[in-house]
């Protein structure tokens, strides 16, 4: 029997009145936002001032299910959405939550600028290898030789390599785990909101009704437990060698953890160097 | 309410079409801009690079087109007054994002210098060719508003304008400037900072508990708030109902849709238009932007000639003027339409006036202003 | 002779939203869970408690749930009423 005043600590983060949620059954991408949720928590982030923004796709639709400010937008624009909005009012804690598809391919060419820019935005990258809303397209994080629906007969392009693109763009927080990983994500995105600058933390979630069907990997379950079985946390590891493939290891754990000034720190120096007293620092631009 | 005076160059000067509206945005309380070079545009942006610091705000350089229409878009809804500014290609790029501006109400500004195009085309002189696809580019059913500059000084007016329109609809409104317009040097008058009428954000006052982010109180525009301010609510370019959720079925769409194109259809105040001797004419020449310039000396050596001609100037292009262009088709034997174009508005003065008056477009393919005797000659045309 | 083994938590199960995957059940440190022969509306079979006495409310449970369907938490204090009795063998 349970004490009727305790409640899921995901609850209050949810738009109750939109539930059940679309996502399928075994699908990781609610396990994500659980930890999310325990990181929230954990690292007493004023939800107030923060805002959820997604691009398309399954995990896009994270943002209509959170009760946060939050902004469901265009595909792969996720990224300088929230740059913009980050800049406009640099007190909100911006967070982009999206899929592979959205964030490297359509968005790739705004992935790694913010990461160039180190714009203070914290990305989760909920990676499930295909295009799964639009019904198991290959993703440029399809590894080669899986079967998607427009590489009927395996996929033969190359990969990315997320956390080592993202590591030479200039990101200044880079972990990857798994949603078979629940208290190290939590923890990974906790310390992702107390650091300042891009960061970005790959999740490996199955897709069961697209990617793991046509690949014969079983359910849900099933590739929860080939996470377990797979993964290798090597904190710390080379980027480089962290590449992904259709059966081998999966290197997880925090591989970048560096120091540099953000884009506002680098505005702001360049413009007093340059400008002296003249230059106006409106840290909110909010208009009446 | 007044403008901020600290975005205000009060003052009498001599600047191009494209540094008078950068200055106009100031003046209209704009404190972001996001862009990405492309001429004949660029310079709005870099004169508000060099601008901006100075009076509190920030330009950033966005990757591409597609990034910077959308960073405009954060940055409202983090609370600022935004734009961005391009020519045609970077136009092309930013038809999704006008479409998602339109859907989530978003209020801000578009600023396309115009270009021979299509595709790369000629970079560095005017075209008027992209009147149609600012009314129909993006895609889907929708209204936007969109101005047409003749002079640097319009340049700056207008641009003050279609922020207020922005804000007014919760819509984002098209500035269409042309290469001419842009690069052209005239006097600019900067009026005193509470001479200029800014149009406040339509924040909502309700509480978080009683708010709906699409929800109306009987007009058509809802009001805004921002994220950061304890609403938390959700928005998406996803057909939605009036709390924000995507709700995609038929009845939800038509209520949507409907709302938003009635929301300018009903505004009667952005039509803007300028008339001078329309009511007696035989011919009135119906024009915009740099073609309104050769057209007023087309249309004195045409009254010269003794001809009966009247001028009928687009300030807003869209939503078009249908019924004054129906009602003056009642009186005129016939409209001659120059555009430096091969046909855009001259269809819909065609449509407007329902077979009451002959329409004769001047085309051009661009490159070029018109030459006042090409205009002259078709309205000679006309008025036989 | 048995020893009363007092659960250190408990879970709740929102029957309704469960679809099955079969997350909890896996990885339930302590095995508590099993799906149950019961069908929800949705026709999907949702866990129950099996071993209520080796819960200790760790939450794991409602980490992985992809459908927000279960959660666990602790007891203030140790509850008679979660207690099963046990053998010494076992």
């Amino acid at each position: 029997m349970s004490d009727l005043n305790v409640v899921n600590p995901v609850e209050p983060f949810l738009r109750t009145d939109r539930m059940p949620h679309i996502w399928c059954p075994g699908c990781g991408i609610g396990t994500t936002v659980n930890c999310f949720t325990r990181a929230l928590i954990e690292s007493k982030v004023d939800l107030d001032h923060l805002a959820l923004i997604s691009g398309i796709g399954c995990t896009g639709r994270v943002a209509g299910y959170v009760k946060l400010d939050s902004f469901h937008t265009t595909h792969g624009r996720a990224i300088p959405f929230a740059t913009g909005m980050k800049l406009a009012n640099p007190k909100l804690n911006v967070v982009v939550y999206s899929g592979d598809g959205d964030l490297s391919a359509i968005g790739g060419n705004h992935l790694i600028h913010a990461a160039r820019r180190n714009v203070d935005i914290k990305v989760i990258c909920v990676n499930n290898l295909v295009y799964a809303m639009t019904g198991g397209q290959s993703a440029p994080t399809t590894p080669g030789k899986a079967i998607t629906s427009t590489m009927p007969y395996g996929s033969y392009e190359p990969s990315f390599n997320l956390p080592h693109l993202v590591d030479a763009a200039g990101a200044v927080y880079v972990a990857r785990w798994t949603t078979f990983h629940v208290r190290q994500l939590a923890r990974s995105m906790s310390e992702a909101f107390k650091k300042k600058g891009f960061c970005f933390i790959e999740v490996l979630s199955p897709c069961p009704t697209l990617y793991q069907r046509r690949n014969k990997m079983g359910d849900g379950l099933d590739t929860m437990k080939y996470y377990k079985e797979k993964s290798k946390i090597r904190h710390g590891a080379p980027t480089p060698e962290v590449g992904l493939t259709l059966n081998g290891e999966i290197v997880v754990g925090k591989f970048v953890d560096r120091d540099r000034p953000d884009y506002r720190e680098l505005l702001h120096a360049q413009m007093s160097e340059t400008l002296g007293e003249r230059y106006i620092d409106e840290t909110e631009l909010v208009c009446s | 309410m007044q403008a901020d005076p600290r975005g205000v160059l009060t003052g009498v000067h001599f600047l191009d079409g494209d540094h008078a509206c950068c200055e106009g945005a100031l003046a209209a309380g704009a404190r972001f801009a996001a862009g990405y070079p492309i001429t004949p545009s660029t310079e709005v942006v870099e004169r508000f690079a060099s601008r901006v610091p100075l009076v509190g705000g920030l330009f950033i350089q966005m990757e591409d087109e597609l990034a910077a229409s959308i960073a405009i878009q954060g940055a409202v809804w983090g609370g600022a007054k935004a734009f961005t500014v391009t020519s045609g290609p970077g136009f092309s790029l930013m038809m999704e994002h006008l479409g998602y501006a339109i859907m989530t109400e978003t209020p801000c500004v578009f600023v396309n210098v115009q270009r021979g195009g299509p595709s790369t085309g000629l970079p560095t002189l005017p075209a008027q060719a992209d009147m149609m696809q600012a009314r129909w580019g993006s895609h889907g059913d929708y209204e936007v508003i969109a101005l047409c500059p003749n002079s640097p000084q319009e340049c700056f007016d207008l641009t003050i304008r279609a922020f207020n329109f922005a804000e007014r609809y919760r819509v984002p409104v098209l500035l269409m400037m042309d290469e001419v317009v842009g690069h052209m040097t005239e006097k600019v008058i900067i009026p005193k900072a509470e001479e200029i009428e800014v149009e406040p954000r339509r924040h909502t006052h309700k509480d978080p508990a009683d708010y709906l982010p699409y929800g109306t109180n009987g007009d058509k525009v809802p009001e805004i708030a921002h994220a950061g301010e304890g609403y938390r609510f959700h928005m998406t370019g996803l057909t939605h109902d009036e709390h924000g959720y995507p709700n995609m079925n038929a009845a939800t769409q038509d209520k949507l849709v409907r709302r938003l194109k009635e929301k300018i259809t009903d505004a009667k105040d952005v039509l803007l238009y300028e008339e001078d001797g329309v009511e007696t004419a035989d011919v009135v020449v119906v024009s915009y932007g740099i073609t309104s310039r050769v057209a007023q000396r087309a249309i004195d050596i045409a009254r010269a000639e003794g001809l009966s001609v009247g001028k009928f100037r687009l300030i807003t292009a869209w939503p078009f003027p249908h019924a004054r262009i129906a009602e003056l088709a009642t009186k005129v034997k016939a409209f001659v339409v120059p555009e430096l174009n091969l046909g855009q508005m001259v269809g819909e003065v065609e449509r407007a006036a329902g077979g009451k008056a002959k329409t004769i477009p001047v085309s051009h393919a661009g490159g070029g202003v018109h030459r006042p005797e090409a205009i002259v000659a078709a309205i000679q045309e006309a008025a036989r | 002779m048995g020893v009363l083994v007092a659960a250190k938590g408990t879970v709740s199960i929102v029957v309704e939203r469960c679809k099955a995957c079969g997350f909890c059940v896996e990885f339930c440190p302590t095995k508590v869970l099993s799906l149950s022969s019961a069908f929800n509306s949705k026709g999907y079979h949702p866990p129950h408690v099996v071993a209520a006495e080796k819960c200790s409310g760790c939450d794991l449970c409602g980490m992985y749930c992809p459908d927000f369907a279960i959660f666990g938490y602790r007891f203030a204090a140790a509850k008679p009423g979660a207690a099963t009795e046990v053998d010494d063998a076992s």
